[in-house]
């Protein structure tokens, strides 16, 4: 009994869809996101200006196109960082020993209680705000809960049959790792890799917003909210789009790794009731 | 008549899983069910307690006491449910709920359907306790289920199922997932308890040997049908379908003494 | 005698995660170049001015002597003075704490008191319409960012209707206890339904795993329908992820206050930290931090202390 998986569907369309925004973003916009004209500040959604103009006359439909290369690029390059260092970090600490594992899990758990966006607050005091700042905060911080769960799932992997053959057969750890471990966390890994996207777009989002971002001209979702907020009196409906712009985004990613977990792991298929 | 169980067909989907199911059982009578893993026992028997999942769709008639059941709201049925009608499932362990003393649990039917006050189910709930063979009936109704063994556990179940004077008992592997030395003891406590009650039985098992000590007629089920319906007696003796031959010669080779076991007909 | 030891272990490990995440964070801070004393005088730092400021702040001993000194006043809730103004800053903390303690507290609240339920019945309904439409609802919900929720909270209730301050919180603080309240409505609506949103997708899956289980069965084979079994069995074993989620959502509840108060403009930490931030108040940074920590830990503790509470089973482990 074929189950549509509409969830998965939905999810890969949504961020199909940001991506493809993101590419278009280098081709062509509708005007030049950072030409200012004053005399149309805060002007409606019209045929000339789909969504309308900001408060210094800048187009918003393009802003926001561009603004998706800040989100997407920050997303997609910390949770690179988080993946890999989240990763090597799970699958070192389940094959150490002991007197190993335990202080690595401590500092796991110490990091993971750092909230994400007050870890990229404390570093931007220090660096001072840019994308790349952000990108390494999302990344270190992500990487805690990923290398938690790989952690376990590498446990439970190594308690397997198979691994115990390998290992009495000689195989060394790297083989095993490379051979056994690996193919058994891909599942998983595309599940966390979409929910990662998800968080990290959010937290560059709040960054944003709350000024730690992406710093001026370059557009970017969160910050064009916030000051759009400041005209919310004349222009209610203005900070409604890149609003838009994010939901849409993160809902992709939840929904992709939603889906995703759906189609790739079996044994979730619970009996009904 | 009881039960009377007329073309019991349930379906998931395209599939169908019981397949023109029919039966009688009189009051007092026990019937057995027996059948390979996924031949439709248990959800036949959920059907006539009206416990099969949403997703499933049902048609026939059971006739419980006169009425309809298959017509009968699920608020309705709830009313019949640990009340006229008792289960007792395969899985001791996870049947009972692991936050909750199991006293507690017998407890529950009592207020449901006899409005008693939780003190006084309790006090019940101990006589209950005692009643399944338990010792020390007190301290064991203030345990938390992992604190029991498995056989205490299903001692538990059953008192919970039993808690309201069933006139039907449906008993679902009662004994699978207990060990053989415990099996024995629970299969006389059921034995037991449902003559003291003068309840019918309908205990569905894989095990041949056990229903036939535990029952006086078997419906062999395959593939969602009932293959053979007869007495016990009559079915050791000569059994007519062919899937019942395999169950007995299967049956035979492991345990070379039940044929004596048997359970004679009531008749 | 077990349990006893299980907390006594589960204190020690609270005591060193706090140890360690404010040692993270002072050395962090402690990595920009630049000198702290230069910063805060300016132009007018004389070299005697510069060195006494130094010698009153301890700049000039090597930094792990700094940390130390730090964290042997700050267990004694001594977190220093702010580099930059002089001004103590426990005592601010505190009274920032004021106005975001009650938001956080209120916002937890009504999460819970809503989310639950909710889930719950998308949970037992989650074949039908009015199921799946909560799900979606919430599904929406956590993609949402929570600066979003406020400025559209702030549009509807404060802008076209007026009914509520569009932020700030009043001069005099909970003296004017009524204004105080009205202030904290929006934000803390703000911060329930965005916390509410995945307390409630949790709260729909440890239901949907309570129905699922064979006493879930057992119940409704006594006669107990299907809200009755939840009402009776369900609660207390889906309360358990639940509660477990809540202690590890607080650290995102902190956040979102401070994102809250940003968008309401709230004189509470959240503010008070990134105000800090950017003018790079290094010394109040730590201290806030630290406290915020402390709170996150203290909370993950008190949740661990209930969820043994909870699950007995848990007790003897």
């Amino acid at each position: 009994m074929k189950q549509r998986n509409s969830t998965l569907v939905i999810g890969a369309s949504l961020v199909g869809f940001s991506i493809a925004v993101f590419l278009l973003s280098f081709f062509w916009t509708p005007y030049d996101p950072l030409e200012i004209k004053p005399e149309l500040s805060l002007t409606r959604p019209s045929a000339a200006h789909w969504l309308g103009t900001d408060e210094n006359g800048r187009d918003i439909l393009s802003n926001i196109i561009v603004g998706s290369r800040a989100t997407l690029v920050v997303a997609m390059v910390s949770v690179m960082i988080c993946m890999l260092l989240g990763v090597s970090i799970g699958v070192a600490t389940a094959m150490s020993p002991k007197w190993v594992e335990s202080p690595a899990v401590f500092g796991v758990d110490i990091l993971l209680a750092l909230p994400t966006v007050l870890l990229a607050i404390v570093l931007t005091a220090v660096y001072g705000p840019s994308t790349s700042t952000a990108v390494v905060a999302i990344g270190l911080a992500l990487s805690a809960p990923v290398a938690q769960v790989t952690r376990r799932e590498v446990k439970s992997i190594l308690l397997a049959d198979y691994v115990t053959a390998a290992k009495t057969s000689g195989s060394g750890s790297l083989r095993i790792v490379r051979k056994h471990i690996l193919p058994n966390l891909r599942a998983s890994l595309f599940v966390q890799a979409s929910g990662a996207s998800a968080i990290a777009i959010l937290a560059e989002a709040t960054l944003s917003y709350l000024g730690f971002g992406t710093p001026p001209p370059d557009p970017s979702w969160g910050r064009m909210m916030a000051s759009l907020q400041q005209y919310l009196i004349v222009a209610p409906i203005f900070p409604l789009w890149p609003g838009l712009a994010i939901v849409i985004t993160v809902l992709g990613f939840n929904l992709l790794g939603d889906g995703l977990r759906e189609a790739l792991d079996p044994t979730l298929r619970r009996q009904t009731d | 008549m009881l039960l009377q169980v007329r073309g019991l067909t349930v379906r998931f989907g395209d599939d169908v899983v019981v397949d023109d199911v029919s039966f009688d059982l009189d009051s007092g009578q026990r019937l057995g069910i027996i059948g390979e893993s996924g031949a439709g026992k248990t959800l036949t028997s959920l059907a006539v307690i009206g416990l099969l999942p949403d997703t499933a769709s049902v048609q026939g008639s059971i006739v419980f006491d006169g009425v309809e059941l298959l017509e009968k709201t699920d608020a309705e049925m709830t009313l019949l449910r640990g009340n006229r009608i008792g289960m007792v499932f395969q899985e001791p362990l996870t049947a009972l709920n692991p936050l909750m003393r199991v006293g507690r649990q017998i407890a529950q039917p009592l207020r449901i359907h006899r409005g008693m006050r939780m003190k006084a189910a309790l006090d019940r709930a101990t006589e209950l306790c005692a009643r399944v063979g338990l010792p020390d009936p007190e301290r064991m109704a203030r345990m938390f289920p992992h604190q029991l063994s498995g056989g205490q556990r299903q001692r538990i179940g059953l008192a919970i199922a039993l808690a309201c004077g069933p006139s039907l008992l449906i008993a679902d592997e009662p004994t699978s997932a207990l060990d053989v030395t415990v099996q024995e003891e629970v299969l006389k406590l059921i034995d037991g308890l449902v003559k003291q009650e003068g309840s019918s039985l309908v205990f569905v098992s894989h095990d041949l040997p056990v229903v036939a000590t535990m029952t006086e007629r078997v419906a062999v089920m395959r593939g969602g049908k009932i293959v053979e319906l007869a007495d016990t007696r009559d079915l050791l003796d000569s059994p007519r379908h062919e899937y019942s031959q395999l169950l007995i010669r299967a049956a035979n080779s492991s345990d070379d003494d039940f044929l004596n076991l048997a359970r004679p007909g009531k008749t | 005698m077990a349990t006893a030891f299980y907390l006594m272990r589960r204190l020690a490990l609270l005591v060193a995660s706090l140890i360690a995440s404010s040692a993270l964070v002072f050395f962090l801070l402690r990595l920009l170049p630049g000198d702290l004393a230069q910063a805060r005088l300016g132009i007018y730092g004389t070299p005697e001015a510069l060195n006494q400021l130094r010698e009153e702040y301890g700049l000039d001993r090597p930094l792990t002597t700094q940390y130390f000194s730090w964290l042997s006043n700050a267990i004694r809730g001594d977190l220093g003075s702010s580099i930059l103004t002089g001004a103590d800053i426990t005592s601010e903390l505190l009274s920032k704490a004021t106005v975001t303690l009650p938001l956080i507290g209120i916002a937890s609240l009504l999460a819970v008191f809503f989310a639950v339920p909710l889930g719950m019945l998308a949970a037992l309904r989650r074949r039908k319409w009015d199921g799946i439409a909560v799900s979606t609802v919430s599904q929406l919900g956590i993609a949402v960012p929570t600066f979003w929720i406020g400025v559209i909270f702030v549009t509807m209730f404060a802008v076209q209707t007026q009914a509520f301050p569009p932020g700030g919180f009043p001069f005099g603080g909970w003296a004017d206890f009524g204004g105080a309240v009205k202030s904290l409505v929006l934000p803390a609506c703000t911060l329930a339904f965005a916390q509410g949103a995945v307390l409630m997708r949790f709260a729909r899956s440890a239901t949907i795993d309570v129905i699922q289980q064979d006493y879930f069965r057992t119940a409704r084979a006594t006669g107990l329908s299907r809200a009755g079994a939840l009402r009776v069995h369900g609660i207390r074993n889906a309360m358990v992820p639940v509660v477990s989620v809540l202690g590890i959502q607080i650290s995102t509840l902190i956040v979102g206050a401070i994102i809250v108060e940003s968008v309401f403009a709230l004189p509470g930490i959240g503010q008070m930290l990134l105000q800090d931030v950017s003018v790079r108040d290094y010394t109040k940074v730590q201290g806030t931090v630290a406290f915020i920590t402390a709170l996150v830990f203290a909370v993950s503790f008190s949740v661990d202390l209930l969820l043994g509470v909870l699950n007995p089973r848990l007790r003897n482990q």
